[in-house]
């Protein structure tokens, strides 16, 4: 099976006379990240990346001793970037699921993550009832696969980016948003998403975040590995998350 | 993608102009070099064809078509119907606004100018997202005058825009159709006693549709094609259905199902325009 | 809200960065005229070929690029190429990894389009030339090749150019379809702005406006040299 479905990938491939960058060295890293996803990645108004993933892959870089830079990448397209080698790894909270391992392969994971719902304060909205009424996701996240697993009658709307969704969430054009519990919290609690509160208990609280390298890339997933318990052990990571969270976000 | 043949000059030429000027050389035989080109952009198409099929073959999975196909069958539903909606609304808004660029009024005339040229002069996702995500950032102003409930649905704001775009399309093919047909044509007309209404119906439409059938036809080509991008404002026409289906199973078919799909709807829509076409001009045929 | 600071070049304002937007929507439609125009000059040639073989070669290349969502070919250029690169490159037994950027993907996809209209374009135009030309230029004893340049091409761009200059208001616009794969094009860069302040209107509108000044100046340009080119005919 694999092997015909490289030669007709050959064949097409070899039809298609294409320009072609540079190839990459690999001695610098590249991470792709989506930057829009506060307050994991996101850009500021002058345009600079910042977040818990950013600050997260800065200190693993300095861990490994590699020279990082990031790339920014819409979400939908993401996995495909990386494996056409347009970064080297992908540090944007991105849970590890089934499916996309068998795309790309995952470090151990570098914080936990559950799902909420978050919805305007006055709303009566029951996380356990969502027949016909409109959820906002992001496309191509978990948040979208549990709503279309688990809420198959709901009105499932799907954003390009978490932004979009919120937005859409305060001026009334979805009930309710399902997103990571770390991003919803920083949202309610900023000023844009004063409207809303988390509504109900958190759902799928198995979830775990990995960072993403190409298929058999297994030293890189190694060197991430320890970096990952080197900065967990000499407090660089605790000095992050308190950062952001007031909360544990790893999870033993 | 195609190699391009190898001399622009020689391969395109038709076979006149020979060495001798009467008769014309007969078509040459054997292996020339347009032919031995043609053969090898054939063979690449042909490798890009089986390659397709192999890939698909390679990568068939019962359970995704299983899962997939019921999607795709409703994306293309509101593909469908996303379209026709907006081509029919679209339709009718362009009657004034044809109109209007026909104005003696100046006012007018400019103000048909303004909006064909906004519609046409910026890109359909740019209006997209201007009416979307635009508007909803203007709830409160919209709220005030009543029209929230309308920009409040996806749905409504993708075939409120649609039509604005296309209409303004359409008032430039009208309008050229009209043009088309002589002053000479309302003179006869009016000369036999013909009146307004009368002469439009038995003699302007009639002539007008001829010259107007193949831009319709290209504009709602264009429209199919265009449709594609309300993906992104959240509604799931097939488009919008490929990316979601691609973003579960990151299986790059999910994206060659969909080129297919829309070239043979394409494609069909095409052949029926010629065969119109050919039928509406059969009186003109030698 | 302050519009004017959001508008602004400095570090806070969105200034700056549109202003590098309207510079990559530029370029990347000025990068892929000339690819358009020679391809579909060549693709015309194709079509206008004895050679059935030819014929058929360039109405598939047509069929295809005027058939396809311009959105899809996109998709298709920057992951589909690229992932089956990869795999031959892989299959080669080759580690190194080849980068297809966002630009170069949107000039070969966006090329496509362009060249497959362009082709009927010149198909047409070709049409348009009375047989009596190449008769004319062959009794002078000119080659096929010079009567191409000299006696075809000449009228062939006058007849085409209306089109052309029409096909590059449409390319104008199609390259905005290249944000969504991430290109920092006019409205990618209005959209992060517009996510960033929560300002959608300000920002989308001013996205429709540069596009309209954009379409405004090609146009002024373009009736100039259409003016030029059909005096520099009627003189003749």
């Amino acid at each position: 099976m694999r092997i015909t479905r490289h030669i007709a990938l050959g064949l097409s491939a070899a039809a298609l006379a294409l320009t072609i960058g540079g190839a990459t060295a690999q001695e610098k890293l590249r991470i792709g990240t989506e930057g829009a996803y506060p307050p994991f990645n996101n850009l500021t108004a002058s345009g600079e990346l910042e977040g818990f993933d950013i600050d997260i892959a800065r200190a693993l870089c300095e861990e490994m001793g590699a020279e990082c830079e990031f790339v920014t990448q819409d979400w939908d397209g993401i996995i495909p970037a990386l494996q056409a080698g347009k970064f080297d790894a992908i540090i944007a909270s991105m849970s590890i699921t089934p499916e996309r391992d068998e795309q790309v392969d995952f470090t151990k994971p570098y914080y936990t993550n559950s799902l909420v719902f978050v919805a305007p304060k006055e709303a009566e909205f029951d996380p356990s009832n969502v027949e016909g009424k409109a959820v906002g996701v992001q496309s191509g996240t978990i948040a979208a696969e549990f709503v279309e697993e688990n809420y198959p009658n709901a009105e499932l709307r799907a954003y390009p980016s978490q932004i979009e969704a919120w937005a859409d969430l305060s001026n009334g054009r979805v009930e309710a948003v399902l997103a990571d519990f770390g991003v919803q919290y920083e949202w309610v609690n900023s000023e844009d998403g004063s409207c809303c509160e988390f509504k109900g208990e958190t759902v799928s609280s198995d979830d775990v975040i990995g960072i993403a390298v190409r298929e058999g890339e297994t030293e890189l997933v190694e060197r991430f590995n320890a970096a990952i318990d080197a900065i967990r052990k000499n407090g660089t990571y605790a000095e992050i998350n308190e950062k952001y969270f007031p909360f544990d976000i790893y999870g033993e | 993608m195609s190699e391009p043949p190898s001399a622009i000059g020689a391969p395109g030429l038709p076979a006149r102009g020979g060495a001798e000027v009467l008769p014309p050389p007969p078509p040459a035989r054997g292996l020339t070099r347009a032919r031995v080109t043609g053969i090898v952009l054939l063979g690449v198409w042909a490798l890009v064809g089986i390659g397709t099929v192999l890939f698909l073959l390679a990568s068939w999975n019962v359970e995704l078509f299983t899962r997939y196909a019921p999607r795709y069958l409703s994306g293309l539903l509101v593909t469908v119907e996303l379209v026709a909606i907006s081509v029919l609304a679209g339709a009718v808004l362009s009657v004034p606004i044809a109109l209007g660029r026909r104005s003696k009024s100046r006012i007018i005339g400019v103000l048909a100018y303004t909006y064909v040229y906004f519609f046409r002069g910026t890109p359909l996702l740019a209006q997209t997202f201007l009416v979307y995500y635009g508007l909803g950032s203007l709830r409160p102003e919209l709220e005030s005058v009543g029209l929230w409930w309308f920009f409040r649905e996806a749905w409504y704001c993708a075939i409120f825009t649609f039509s604005l775009n296309t209409a303004a399309y359409q008032a430039e093919i009208l309008r050229g159709a009209i043009e088309s047909v002589g002053r000479g044509q309302w003179e006869a007309a009016s000369a036999l006693g013909l009146s307004r209404l009368q002469t439009v119906y038995k003699i302007i439409i009639p002539q007008a549709a001829l010259v107007a059938l193949r831009p319709y036809g290209n504009e709602i080509i264009l429209m199919i094609k265009g449709s594609a991008i309300v993906a992104i404002i959240t509604v799931y026409d097939l488009m919008g259905e490929t990316r979601r289906a691609y973003s579960r199973t990151f299986d790059f078919q999910t994206y060659i199902w969909a080129a297919l799909i829309y070239l043979g709807i394409v494609e069909m829509l095409r052949m029926t325009i010629d065969r119109i076409e050919r039928r509406l001009t059969r009186h003109l045929r030698r | 809200m302050d519009y004017t600071a959001l508008l602004s070049f400095g570090p806070e304002g969105w200034g700056d960065d549109i202003a590098s937007g309207v510079a990559v929507t530029v370029s990347l439609a000025l990068a892929t005229l000339p690819l358009g125009l020679a391809l579909g000059f060549v693709v015309a040639l194709g079509k206008r070929s004895a050679e059935p073989t030819l014929r058929l070669s360039a109405n598939i290349f047509t069929t295809i690029f005027r058939g396809l969502p311009e959105l899809l070919t996109l998709f298709l250029v920057y992951y589909g190429a690229q992932i089956a690169i990869q795999q031959v490159v892989k299959a080669a037994g080759g580690e190194t990894y080849i980068e297809i950027n966002a630009f170069a993907a949107g000039m070969v996809a966006l090329g496509a389009v362009f060249s497959a209209y362009a082709s009927e374009v010149f198909a047409a135009a070709f049409n348009a030339i009375p047989h009596g030309q190449y008769e004319g230029a062959h009794a002078l004893g000119l080659s096929r090749r010079r009567t191409m340049r000299l006696v075809i091409l000449p009228q062939l761009i006058r007849i085409a150019l209306p089109g052309l200059s029409n096909l590059w208001l449409i390319l104008l616009k199609e390259t905005a379809l290249v944000s969504i794969i991430g290109l920092s094009d006019i409205l990618r860069q209005t959209g992060i702005a517009s996510r960033t302040t929560g300002e959608a209107f300000l920002f989308y509108g001013t996205a429709c406006l540069l596009y309209l000044v954009l379409a405004l100046i090609s146009s002024v340009a373009l009736s100039a040299v259409e003016r030029r080119v059909s005096a520099s005919g009627a003189a003749r």
